[in-house]
Parts: C-alpha cells; structure tokens; sequence
C-alpha cells in the first residue's frame, strides 16, 4: 500500500517512459510473482463459483453426467419458498449472534489481561492460543465427552453442586448455545493473537504522557487503548463475523445439525442438498443464495473500513 | 514495522538489475532441477499415482465401510483371502459409512475409476442400480462361482433383486436386536428357568420389564440412543411401527403413506418410556453404551454389531429378537444388510468378473468370522450349520433375518440416508419431549412430502 501512495507523487520527477521508471521495472515481475497465485485462483476459486452459478441453472445431479436439464430459475424459486432453507438460514445467523460479540470481547480482555502480566507471559498467550491449533475433529470428541448427558463432565459437576443441567446438545433450545460456547473457546485465541499484536503497537509514551497527567488504568484503557485498537477490531469484526457465517463442522461432527434439525446451518443444508440428496443443481443455487448474504455483509464492514482509513 | 521492509524492497530493486537477472537465472534452474526430478527420480510412482494406472495383472480392489470389530474381522478374512491367493494383488480401502461412501462410490464409478467390489447396504444398492452404477450378475456366472440364489437366505436374496435381476451378493442381515443384561434380568426376575429372557408381548409387558429393572439398577431400566443420533431412533419406531403393518413411502418414494394412527401410537409408546423415566430422556450413541455397560440399564436397543463392545467390557449380558409388541401383524424389525457389488467398471474382461466374484466367495466362505461379530449370515452352507446353532448370543436372533423391515425404496431413501435423517429426528425429538407425537408425524409427512415431489436426482 504504502508504494501505491509514494509512487504517484514520484512520477512526476520521473522522465516518462525510462527504462528506470519504476512503475515499469515493478510491472513485469509483479505480473510474473502473481501469475502461480492467479491461475491457482482462477483454477480453483473463480473457475468453481462460476461453474455453481452455472449449475444452480440447471437439474444437476451428483450421480449424473453433465448439467442435466435447464431449470431457469427453478431452483431459486425452491429454495425460497423452502421453510429448512429459511430455519438453516437463520441457525447460521443465530450462530453468528451467539459467537461473534464474546469472541471480540472476551479476545480483547484476555489480550488486555495477557499483555500487563510480567512474568510468564509466554504462559498465557500460549494458553488462550492453543486450542485454536486444534483440528475441528479433535475439538468436537472433546466438547461431546464434556456434554454427554448423564455421564459427561459437565453434567456431573453441575449435579455435584445440586444443578440440573439440560442435555446440551439434545435440546434444541440449548444446543445452539453449546456449539457456540465449544466454537468460543476455540477460536479465540486467534482474535487474541491479533489484539495482542495491536497493543504492542500502541506507543508507550501516550501511556506514561497520560500518566502523568493523571488518568487511571480505566481512562487509559477507555481513552487510549480501545480507540487506538479501533483497526484491529474492525478487522476481528470482519473476519469473525465471516467465520462465523461459514460455520459447518462443529454442527456436522457434534450435533450432525440435530437435535430435529435445530443446529443444522446453511451450509449443512447445502451439504444434505448436494451430497446426500445428489441435488447439484438446488444445492448450487442455495450456495449463490448464502454467497449474496455474505456479500452483502462484507460490502457493510468495507464501507465501514474505509470510512474508518479516512478518518484516519 | 510493515511500511518500512516494503519501501526498503522497493527501493533496492530498480537499483540491482544484475543481481536480478542472476536470480532469475537460478530460479529458472532450480525450477528445471525440480521438474527433471520428478520426472526421472521417483516417476514410477508419482505418475502412477497422479494418472492412477496402477492395471497390473490380477489386482483387485475392494471398498469397504467397517469400523470398529467389523473392520478387525474384515481384516482377518482380507488375509485369510490373501494367504490363499497370493498372485492376486489386492488392495482393500476402508471408508467412513453413510452417506460420504456412497457419494464416493458413485463418483469414482462416474470416472471410470471404481473399486473391482464394494460393500454397499441392500438399501442403498437399489439407488446404485438406478443411476445405472453397477454390473448385473448373471445367474450363470454366479451359479460358476458357487453363489446361486440356493445358497443366500431367501428373504435377503429377494430383497436385493431389482424388478427380479441381481446386482448384489448379500454377506449379512444386522437387524436391531435387544441387549439385555443377564444379572439385572435374573434379579428381576425376568428370566424363564433356562436363564433366557421370558418373551415381552405387548407394550404393557414391555413397560413392567423395564420398571423391574429400574428397580434393580436403580437407574434406568432401558436406553436406546437418541441425541445427535438418527438412524437408532428411527430403527426402534420402525420396528414396531412395521409390527403394526405401518409403511412410511410407497411407489419409489413418490408417495408419503404414513398412517397417522399407527406412527401416533408408537411414537407414544416410546415417548412413554422416556417420560416414564424408564429409559433416559438424552442419551446419545456412546453415552447408551457407557450406560448398558456400567449396568445402569438393563436394556439396550442397537444394531448386534455392538456385541463385541460388551464382550470387550465383560458385561454380563445376552441378545435377542426386539420383542413382538403390537400382535397385529407377523413379526417384523428393522434391519438391513450388507452386500457386495461390483460398480460398473471400464474392464468388463470375464477374468476380472470371475476374480471379483472368486473374491466374494471366500469372504462368504468365512461367514463364521463374520457372524462372530454379530451379523446374521446370510450364506445358508453355515448359517444351517451346528456350529451357527451354537454360537451364542448371535444365534438367538438368526430368525430376524427373514422378518426384516427394510427401509422403503426411494431416491432419498436406505441406510444412512436423508430419509433415516428425516424420520429418526422426529422420533427423536419426541422422546426428548419436544415435540408431541402428533405434531411428530406432521413434520414427517410435510418433509417427506417435499422429497417425494421432488423429481429423483438419480
């Protein structure tokens, strides 16, 4: 970024067209450095999307050669008047509500808490980031051993202390929430990392200057801290919110979208459509239908980026 | 700390043109080292593997989708098969089940690369055959190998023909059985003067049972799995929802024909249970098992594949037939079976068929190994066999085999599938108690119904 900005001012001073340009010496390596990165992109990633768009046109069948018949837009149509794709829809916005606002929160406050420790820090950064290395199998044997109604840990140290607990994953007013607190712990060490990355680039004189001017560590933290962290959060935001749209295998391993489908997100609908139904096609179309939510909410959070880079 | 190593780049690049110019020589040199590696070094396999041609004389693959004890077994008789054929080159790949395997199946059967055999539950084969994925069997070439229609339980037999020709070779029959532990069933005094269970005739008698033995374990006196579970709910409503006569789809799935009156009094029934609390109101899959092996209940309902797990943790338990509750029909319960299939396959050679088939026949000639497992066998030679009588538990409930319920045909329809998914969640949410039985069976007809009017993918 920071060449784009210096370039322009540049170019004047250049003599136009010189082999020292550095506009040209930069264009022909930077084409050559992003080629492998685009063909893999088009290969795999626009190639693909538009391949889907090109099929949620169509009767597509898994088990079928070819695109089957035309639909038109048959499939849209289904998809909308279909309630399991409005109840999916919604577990995955539910999802989204439920996980979005404590893995920013809690994040900031275990980075806040993480960066004033003195000794042993290492300790704790370690601890809050650790999960999140984890595979999403690993995650969901853990998590289902610790709701397992009657004999699991959960329940067995709720009974100790005379609460009775629901079934976690079995009831369906309950098992959302267990799949978000299990996605909450998770997950958060890497907004953590990212926070903390962000205080330790707040300069440490604006703390000593307030200092001595006489604010208190909540001032400072108000004052200072959160809104010098105010990149940083639109980015977890972003990125979190986005993660949390896209949510599949903790549903797909834990709950297998139950209990009576109350866990089940858009994309396991699209996964049932696709790959257990066989129904190509209809699942292609249920995916463009998500891909212009997702849209949508991203094109929200960049206005909000760059209103923000503007201000700054 | 960004900002500065980007300018710093930038700003030595234009400066350093030869440096640049060598480098790019090296890269090109590296690149060309890297390609003449992989081509000459380690060709024979790379390229085999990227293009996938490994077609030497006499390999023979084969698909399965055992877990657990079953796959420990299939591994003995891969072996046995093995010792005995040491020219055949054969490679056995073991996949999860439900509805992963068949989406693989199919899809390699599509690209001309499928497994020699497969397994495939009779269930889902009738799907496989309709989108045109595996071979016929002659009956000439079957009755050459020694597997003639004689030779199969007939009910499994002819559950496996479609419109009367066979695509399948059935190895098994696993119905859903009951589990019952032997201490709890003798203390409450449930058990006849032979030490075996005195048969359960009606829901009522059914009910006593359980309360007996809640009494004794002081738990629980059943369990059958049910949270972030679907297929073993489903297997215990259409157990008993098929001893009542009632059928959930007809004409290939076209048609929802669920009768409201018979699901409504089974899903009662079972709703009973749980809030009776006889049988636990949550428990999932290995929740149940810790639950029968701990003794807190003396009742489980599952497939009989579980046997080796009660073996392994010493229980003191038996099996038998899910009792006959509803004496309005003849005596049904669910169950399926395991086959072998032979996808439709580029190299059609007689040589490849027979091998393939020579290949089934060994594993069916090992049907003891198998049934030790649990499976009723489906290969008369031993399932008329002493031996078979006297294996115990398995033989309690070698009559299921010809009482099984399959699940109906259908393009959403068979093991593991969106039907079982379907259904099973229903049942499930109305042993939970979150859904009355009534508003149960809306919810299955509503969603079935949406299937059936769907024209089939296949």
């Amino acid at each position: 970024m920071s060449i784009e900005t210096v370039t322009p001012r540049a170019r004047p001073a250049e003599v136009p067209g010189s082999p020292a340009s550095p506009r040209q010496s930069h264009g022909r390596p930077a084409i050559g450095f992003l080629l492998p990165f685009a063909l893999l992109y088009l290969a795999f990633i626009i190639g693909p999307a538009v391949y889907g768009l090109i099929m949620s046109f169509f009767d597509a069948s898994l088990v079928r050669p070819g695109l089957g018949s035309f639909a038109g837009f048959g499939n849209y149509a289904e998809a909308l008047q279909d309630p399991d794709f409005w109840s999916s829809l919604w577990h995955t916005v539910w999802f989204t509500i439920l996980t979005t606002p404590p893995l920013i929160v809690l994040a900031f406050v275990l980075a806040l808490l993480a960066d004033r420790v003195n000794r042993g820090r290492w300790f704790f950064r370690l601890a809050f980031f650790a999960p999140f290395i984890l595979p999403s199998a690993v995650v969901a044997l853990i998590w289902i051993f610790m709701y397992t109604p009657e004999l699991g840990l959960i329940e067995a140290a709720l009974s100790k202390i005379g609460i009775a607990s629901p079934a976690w994953l079995g009831d369906p007013n309950w098992a959302m929430p267990s799949l978000a607190l299990t996605t909450v712990w998770w997950t958060l060490g890497f907004n953590f990392i990212l926070y903390l990355a962000g205080l330790q680039e707040i300069p440490r004189e604006l703390y000593e200057a307030s200092a001595i001017d006489g604010a208190g560590p909540w001032q400072q933290i108000r004052r200072i801290t959160i809104p010098m962290l105010g990149r940083t959060t639109t980015l977890v935001a972003v990125l979190q919110v986005i993660a949390s749209l896209k949510v599949f295998d903790q549903m797909y391993l834990m709950t297998s979208g139950g209990p009576n489908f109350a866990t089940r997100s858009i994309l396991q609908y699209v996964y049932d459509q696709g790959f257990t139904n066989f129904r190509l096609g209809y699942a292609a179309a249920v995916s463009m239908l998500f891909f212009l939510v997702v849209l949508a909410v991203s094109a929200v959070w960049f206005s909000l980026v760059r209103r923000q880079e503007k201000e700054v | 700390m960004r900002p500065p190593v980007e300018e710093g780049y930038a700003m030595q690049m234009p400066g350093t043109p030869h440096t640049r110019l060598s480098r790019r020589g090296l890269l090109r040199g590296v690149a060309a080292a890297g390609a003449a590696a992989a081509l000459s070094g380690c060709s024979s396999e790379v390229l085999s593997g990227l293009t996938a041609s490994r077609e030497t004389a006499g390999s023979l693959e084969f698909w399965n989708l055992f877990g657990g004890g079953d796959g420990v077994r299939m591994q003995q008789m891969l072996e046995t098969y093995q010792n005995a054929n040491p020219q055949v080159d054969l490679s056995a790949v073991t996949l999860a089940w439900g509805n992963p395997y068949y989406t693989k199946l199919s899809l390699a059967t599509i690209g001309d690369k499928p497994p020699d055999v497969a397994i495939s539950h009779l269930t889902r084969m009738k799907n496989l055959v309709e989108a045109d994925l595996l071979q016929e069997l002659d009956p000439a070439v079957l009755a050459r190998n020694g597997l003639g229609p004689d030779r199969f339980t007939a009910r499994t037999w002819q559950a496996g023909l479609v419109d009367g020709r066979a695509y399948s070779i059935p190895l098994d029959t696993h119905p859903f059985v009951m589990f019952y532990n032997t201490d709890v069933c003798e203390k409450a005094g449930l058990l006849d003067g032979d030490g075996a269970l005195a048969p359960l005739d009606s829901p009522e008698a059914f009910t006593d049972a359980m309360r007996r033995a809640k009494d004794v374990t002081g738990a629980y006196g059943g369990v059958v799995a049910f949270i972030s579970e679907t297929a073993t709910p489903w297997r215990i409503f259409q157990s008993f929802y098929s001893q009542l006569g009632g059928q959930v789809i007809a004409d290939q799935g076209r048609e929802v024909v669920i009768d409201d009156a018979k699901a409504t009094e089974v899903l009662t029934f079972l709703r009973s249970l749980t809030a009776d609390g006889l049988f636990p109101s949550a428990a999932d899959y290995q929740g149940s098992i810790a639950m029968f092996a701990e003794g807190q209940a003396g009742f489980f309902f599952q497939g009989e594949w579980e046997i080796s797990t009660f073996q392994t943790a010493k229980t003191p338990f038996s099996m038998t037939l899910v009792p006959h509750l509803y004496r309005e029909g003849p005596y049904a319960v669910q169950a399926d079976s395991h086959t072998f299939v032979l996808p439709r396959h580029p190299d059609d050679s007689p040589e490849r068929v027979d091998r393939a088939l020579g290949f089934v026949a060994s594993m069916l000639d090992q049907s003891k190994t198998w049934a030790e497992g649990g499976h009723v066998p489906s290969w008369q030679p031993f399932l008329e066999s002493a031996g078979y009588r006297e294996m115990k538990p398995q033989s309690n409930y070698a009559s299921a085999a010809e009482a099984a319920a399959y699940d109906a045909e259908g393009w959403y329809s068979g093991s593991g599938s969106n039907f079982e998914i379907v259904m099973g969640s229903a049942v499930g949410g109305v042993m939970n108690g979150q859904v009355a039985p009534a508003a149960a069976v809306r919810q299955m007809r509503s969603t079935l119904s949406g299937l059936a009017r769907t024209p089939s993918p296949i």
